[in-house]
């Protein structure tokens, strides 16, 4: 090939990217907002404009200035908000690759059984009344409960070494209904009413009484996972071309699956295992973010996080403040929320369910 | 590159649908698959470009079994235009081409400058700059497939297997995408339903049937009315053009005007042997 002149930038990026930029900054700084004014809501309220003066002076190190302001925005509201970003990034990211990897733009983590599996060993946990491990046990439980799930369905869904997204879907479904089967018998089955109040409440997810010391896992989990996905995007964009397009491009379709499903439990136990079972966030997320910037899971990996973190940062707002004193569980938010927002996007787009898929 | 298929046999769901199939395709030679349908021929595609893995033989493409080789390493030898695609029309004419890059990226999946280089040196070759920014969803059928060869010829292959890449292409177009195929000069193995072009473009024309190799050989030698007949059913007047080419005309096997009578005319002219009387 003889080519003598400089390489341009391709002309679909100089055009696109800067489009595609501006969305994700805007979504970033909606996110940055979002965190500042929801750490001022509550029962306590303190303007967004004393939060910033607040965290400023705590970030550059500063001891803070004592008072309620000071106390109820640094211990107990910063790094809850800052939670549900995480989680919400973390649940958006794992229905955008779930999404990608059964390519189908209706699935999310629970269509695998993934959220469900997480719940068997959170409860397990509860209702054996197992303090082994201290603290640490429900989310550990958690994490395993997704882990086995996932090893499950993929064991199950294996069919003479290939793994085919349809097959995937089948099991997923029928994994996810027997794992609440078996939560729902070790609800009824335990006698100790705390205990039973316990697992509804965490069932449906909810972000209260966070600590700083909850946060330094989930958020590295998340970042991490969301720096390896996107640079593999565009394995994963011929990913949802099929499998012969995968054979045809060089890119190992059944291990590529494996690993995104590695990665999309590892988002969903870390998620469960911190806030419970928040339902809804990855399907109503990946699939606005697919509405906005396209197919490009280059694009659509990170503004999926960056709106998953702004959602789940208003549904747990809403959650405190709808019966206060009192907290709604955040997974119900999340329905009532995500539920309607999700309708009127689908109307309002005569929009394709993904060719074949 | 040369192509070498030998004895490769192929089960899908239980049946078997490639028997004992042998090949060669010499470097820089355009072969041309033939048959009816569900005669193979992409069945056996599929077991060069590894998304289908052959029970017995071997494929070697350059000498190098494919079925050795990584997945990634595979795809530097060899491009594929498949059949049809579904999805990814959200993408642009450049961000399809560059998915012919997947097997030459490192690890962070960036495109650098050589990967930039030969998009845009294909984007000129196929006559498809001017059209780089649109997405695919806004093409014609033409131009699609056009961009999709694009992208196989961005793996930089030394082989290129296509698979029916006329299909859906109005015939001044099946025409100008063959010309452009030929012109590549690389060695290209295709899987074509319209006999005419197989005998105006290709140096050696396969013939399968049911999973078999019935007839290989230059157009002229394997375009016959024996073949034509048994194989694919139908009547045919072959010539030879000023190039040596065969010239084909095809016709049914049968006339009848009455229903009946032309179905059981079917049937028994579909089971003839080759050159037996069938009509």
């Amino acid at each position: 090939m003889t080519t003598t002149s400089a390489p341009a930038p391709l002309a679909a990026d100089r055009r696109a990217a800067p489009a595609h930029l501006a969305v994700l900054a805007a979504a970033c700084a909606v996110l940055a907002v979002s965190v500042l004014v929801a750490t001022g809501i509550g029962p306590v309220g303190v303007p967004a404009g004393q939060v910033a003066a607040i965290l400023a002076d705590r970030l550059t190190g500063g001891g803070g200035t004592p008072g309620t302001a000071d106390l109820v925005v640094w211990r107990f509201r910063f790094p809850r908000v800052l939670l549900g970003a995480v989680v919400g990034a973390g649940l958006a990211l794992a229905g955008a690759v779930v999404q990608g990897v059964v390519r189908n733009p209706v699935a999310d983590p629970h269509l695998l059984g993934l959220s469900s599996g997480a719940s068997v060993g959170a409860v397990l946990a509860l209702t054996s009344g197992g303090a082994l491990l201290g603290v640490v046990t429900v989310p550990a439980a958690a994490f395993l409960g997704a882990a086995v799930a996932m090893v499950l369905v993929l064991a199950l869904a294996r069919h003479r070494g290939r793994l085919h997204p349809l097959r995937l879907v089948l099991v997923g479904v029928a994994c996810a209904h027997l794992f609440s089967g078996v939560t729902s018998y070790l609800l009824a089955r335990t006698n100790n009413a705390a205990a039973q109040q316990q697992i509804v409440f965490w069932l449906l997810g909810g972000l209260s009484g966070t600590q700083w010391s909850a946060l330094p896992v989930p958020a590295a989990v998340v970042l991490g996972t969301c720096a390896v996905l996107v640079a593999r995007a565009r394995r994963l964009n011929v990913l949802v071309l099929g499998d012969d397009a995968c054979a045809a491009l060089g890119v190992h379709a059944p291990r590529l699956r494996r690993w995104l499903l590695v990665l999309a439990t590892l988002l969903t136990g870390t998620a469960v295992a911190v806030s419970g079972g928040i339902g809804f966030v990855g399907l109503v997320v990946g699939h606005v973010a697919r509405m906005v910037v396209g197919a490009d899971h280059r694009r659509v990996l990170p503004l999926a996080a960056v709106l998953g973190a702004v959602f789940l940062v208003w549904a747990d707002v809403l959650a405190r403040v709808l019966i206060a004193p009192a907290e709604l569980p955040i997974g119900v938010v999340t329905a009532f929320l995500g539920v309607p927002l999700f309708l009127l996007v689908v109307r309002g787009r005569g929009h394709r369910l993904g060719g074949d898929a | 590159m040369s192509l070498v298929v030998d004895g490769v046999s192929l089960s899908v769901g239980g049946r078997r649908v490639l028997h004992d199939v042998s090949l060669t395709v010499a470097d820089g030679a355009f072969a041309a698959l033939v048959g009816p349908n569900g005669s193979g021929k992409s069945s056996l595609l599929r077991t060069v470009f590894r998304a289908r893995r052959p029970e017995t033989g071997r494929v070697l493409v350059d000498g190098a079994d494919v079925w050795r080789l990584t997945a990634g390493r595979a795809a530097r030898l060899t491009g594929v235009l498949l059949q049809e695609q579904h999805d990814g029309f959200e993408f642009t004419v450049e961000e399809t081409v560059a998915q012919g890059r997947t097997p030459h990226l490192s690890g962070f999946d960036r495109l650098d400058r050589e990967d930039r280089l030969v998009v845009a040196e294909v984007l000129d070759r196929t006559g498809l700059a001017p059209l780089a920014a649109r997405p695919l969803a806004e093409l014609s059928g033409g131009e699609r497939q056009r961009v999709l060869l694009a992208r196989a010829l961005a793996q930089r292959p030394r082989l290129l297997v296509l698979d029916e890449p006329t299909n859906h292409l109005d015939v001044r177009h099946q025409l100008e995408f063959l010309e452009l195929v030929r012109g590549l000069g690389v060695t290209v193995v295709a899987a074509l339903h319209g006999l005419e072009l197989a005998a105006a473009y290709a140096d050696t024309v396969v013939v399968l049937d049911g999973g078999r190799v019935t007839a290989s050989g230059t157009p002229r030698d394997v375009l016959t009315q024996d073949v034509l007949r048994s194989t694919f059913g139908v009547d045919s007047a072959v010539d030879v053009d000023a190039t040596g080419r065969p010239r084909l005309a095809l016709r049914p096997l049968c006339a009848c005007p009455v229903r009946e009578c032309h179905w059981s005319c079917v049937r028994r002219g579909a089971r003839a042997p080759a050159g037996g009387a069938g009509v």
